[in-house]
């Protein structure tokens, strides 16, 4: 019997006067891999904020339940707490703060308790090497100077160290090259166990070749109009989304 | 949550002792006044006429009438001179109780016992404390109260005494000049390098009165110094004024680094001038970090006469709710080659005003210099405001210039980035602040950063509404 981690239940979210969600009902059961697919303007990234309550976004109706607890109107930092995390599609720059200090204190935010200084350091390391990032970017600040690619590594970074029950990456593979898309699948490959999920939104499909996918939803005008398994991302790759209209 | 704190507790600052003098000058500005000043402080007969004529040019000279509104200052209402029921003393453990412990909170001993070669410390309008250690002693290095300097040095202290700043630069300075008091006074003799900073440190204890410290500085040629001075004041309801002079004289080659920290309380008009006068290949580096005081009109000024010289201004200000700090940087290039480079942040929130008033000045005969300006405003909320008003006169083709001017508010992007990491919209806002003054903050002295820091998680408390 598969655990429930994450339950959208017809949601309906809008970004100022304009309906973006119109009924979303997601399931997302521990262990599992699930993508959201759909051409621009679908949603998408939407529903990844609703998940974490993005003041941006009104919700109009519906309910977003983790594990047990309703978080559909906690504040965004109640909801990480709870172990919701999301991978930015334009991760912000901070100037003026490291990302290892940044991390190490959002870390203890996270976790509510305080992680030795030495213990974070090597855990920071071995994740970077992984990662195939470049040790001094742990002294350089958040993002800033950072190319696009850089960036998606330095979520992919942020959401190993923190460990969630929910990963949600938003567009994390775009923009990316071969490489790079090949470093990020093994990041989620090396995050992923039986009690935590990840919830893919993409609206392409080359990540998706490396990585095994539960299920794929796709995600047209504020609706899901189809859910498959892996095999569904393939069919869309070659025959577009207009097979949905 | 949403409780909205007006006055945020600055708790050491705000520590009152009673108002027990041994003398305070009765309020106003008079000759008489002016007069009784003088006795009561032995002036030489030269000092005397000077204040005098000061408070001459001071009566001739208007208010100024640009920037913040000055017409709740009347000098009818504050008390020019209150001399601390106390001798100057080298020795510690003889100043009094109360004022001892005002400035062992404040960490001044301590301070003094792990990172500084000398330290001054003034109680209203005279210095109670001076000290140095015996090396810079023995390698001919002075520092003292400005009195004792007056007494002792008379024909260098004749020499420069306001004349870096003269009484006529602007209306608060000719005050200044009537009424000084108290204040440090440093030579450094030609290649001496003081490795470790001296410190001064003023403190503004009497209500409805008003702090005119004195400082001269002479950095001698190859010689160098860094110099810290930091200010405070308890919270009245009425105005209380600080007028402080500070003059350097840095000759050829020599390097001053001059660092201040003011966290006057939030009844203060703080309305000081500072000038640096720079020599052939010498440089002054100014750090400023501005959070108290109600008003403040403060442009430190480096004048490069020398070829080659340099000079650096890093500043920061915060504006809470009341607050107009009006500050920044005025450089005069005027020789060959001479280089100045500004890098000022300002932070607004609550309703309080941060502008950043600055003058360039390139002379002709200042052929092959560099100017960079760069000035960065935060504003935390939709009541704060925040300005930029540069002058730059160029007068010559053959250098190079540039001003950068950014005002920004901070983002709700950035703010929900940081609280998907589980960082509470305090704790995000309190980091970008923090990394927006971090360039600055690293400037500073260590206990001061540490200072700023604090500062800035006070101020910001509940101000998330």
């Amino acid at each position: 019997m598969p655990k429930k981690l994450l339950e959208i239940k017809d949601l309906y979210v809008n970004a100022g006067d304009k309906e973006i969600l119109k009924g979303v009902d997601l399931t997302i059961n521990k262990g599992e891999i699930h993508v959201i697919m759909g051409p621009n303007g679908s949603g998408k990234s939407t529903t990844a904020n609703a998940i974490l309550n993005n003041p941006a976004y009104t919700k109009m109706g519906g309910k977003i339940i983790l594990e047990d607890t309703d978080i559909t109107n906690l504040k965004t930092d109640e909801i990480a707490r709870k172990g919701v995390f999301m991978s930015f599609q334009l991760p912000e720059e901070i100037p003026g703060i490291t990302v290892s200090n940044f991390l190490r204190y959002s870390k203890n935010k996270v976790t509510g308790k305080p992680i030795k200084v030495f213990e974070f350091k090597n855990e920071l390391k071995k994740h970077m090497e992984e990662l195939q990032m470049k040790p001094e970017y742990s002294e350089r600040y958040l993002n800033v100077g950072f190319s696009g690619g850089e960036k998606k590594k330095n979520e992919i970074l942020q959401m190993l160290v923190l460990n969630p029950k929910l990963a949600i990456l938003d567009e994390t593979d775009s923009g990316l090259d071969v490489d790079s898309i090949n470093i990020v699948s093994k990041g989620i490959e090396m995050y992923k166990n039986k009690n935590n999920a990840v919830l893919i939104i993409t609206h392409n499909t080359k990540i998706l070749h490396s990585l095994k996918v539960d299920y794929v939803h796709v995600l047209i005008n504020g609706k899901i109009v189809k859910t498959g398994t892996g095999e569904l991302a393939s069919e869309i790759e070659e025959k577009g989304y207009k097979m949905f209209k | 949550m949403k409780t909205e704190l007006d006055e945020i507790n600055r708790n050491i600052y705000d520590i009152k002792n009673k108002d027990d003098y041994d003398f305070k000058i009765k309020k106003g500005l008079t000759r008489e006044i002016i007069e009784e000043i003088s006795r009561q402080k032995n002036d030489p007969e030269w000092m005397r006429d000077f204040r005098l004529k000061a408070l001459e040019t001071y009566n001739k000279l208007e208010m100024p009438t640009w920037g913040p509104d000055l017409s709740e200052l009347n000098m009818d209402d504050i008390a020019t001179y209150v001399r601390p029921k106390t001798k100057m003393t080298g020795n510690w453990e003889d100043v009094p109780e109360d004022i001892k412990n005002t400035f062992d909170k404040l960490g001044i001993p301590e301070a003094e016992k792990k990172s500084l070669a000398g330290v001054g410390a003034q109680y209203d309008s005279e210095v109670v404390y001076h000290s140095m250690k015996n090396e810079l002693l023995a390698q001919g290095v002075i520092y003292t109260d400005m009195e004792t300097a007056v007494r002792e040095y008379p024909d260098i202290v004749q020499q420069h005494f306001m004349k870096c700043v003269p009484v006529t630069d602007h209306k608060f300075v000719a005050l200044h000049g009537a009424v000084w008091s108290g204040g440090s006074f440093v030579y450094v003799p030609k290649n001496v390098k003081v490795e470790i900073p001296l410190q001064s440190y003023f403190r503004l204890n009497s209500p409805e009165s008003g702090q005119f410290e004195h400082t001269l500085i002479i950095v001698d040629e190859g010689a160098s110094l860094h110099f810290i001075e930091g200010c405070s004041a308890p919270k009245y309801n009425k105005v209380n004024l600080h007028a402080g002079c500070v003059e350097l004289y840095v000759k050829d080659g020599a390097y001053l680094r001059y660092s201040t920290i003011e966290n006057w309380s939030k009844n203060m008009l703080n309305l000081n001038t500072k000038k640096a006068i720079i020599g052939k290949n010498a440089q002054v580096d100014w750090v400023s970090g501005s959070f108290g005081s109600k008003i403040s009109m403060l442009y430190p000024m480096s004048i490069l006469n020398g070829e080659g010289a340099r000079t650096e201004y890093t500043g920061i200000s915060f504006a809470g709710k009341g607050q107009n700090l009006d500050t920044g940087f005025k450089v005069v290039h005027n020789s060959r080659n001479t280089s100045s480079l500004v890098n000022s942040k300002s932070i607004s929130k609550n309703g309080g005003t941060a502008t950043y008033r600055a003058l360039v000045r390139i002379n002709e005969n200042a052929k092959g210099s560099k100017c960079n300006v760069s000035c960065e405003s935060l504003m935390l909320d939709d009541i704060s405001r925040s300005d930029t008003i540069p002058v730059n006169d160029v007068r010559t083709d053959e250098v190079e210039f540039s001003h950068e001017a950014k005002i920004g508010k901070i983002s709700d992007k950035s703010i929900f980035y940081l609280m998907s990491r589980g960082l509470s919209e305090e704790d995000a806002k309190a980091m970008i602040v923090r990394g927006f003054a971090d360039p600055i903050s690293k400037e500073l002295p260590v206990e001061y950063a540490a200072e700023m820091n604090n500062l800035i998680n006070l101020e910001l408390e509940g101000s998330i509404g």
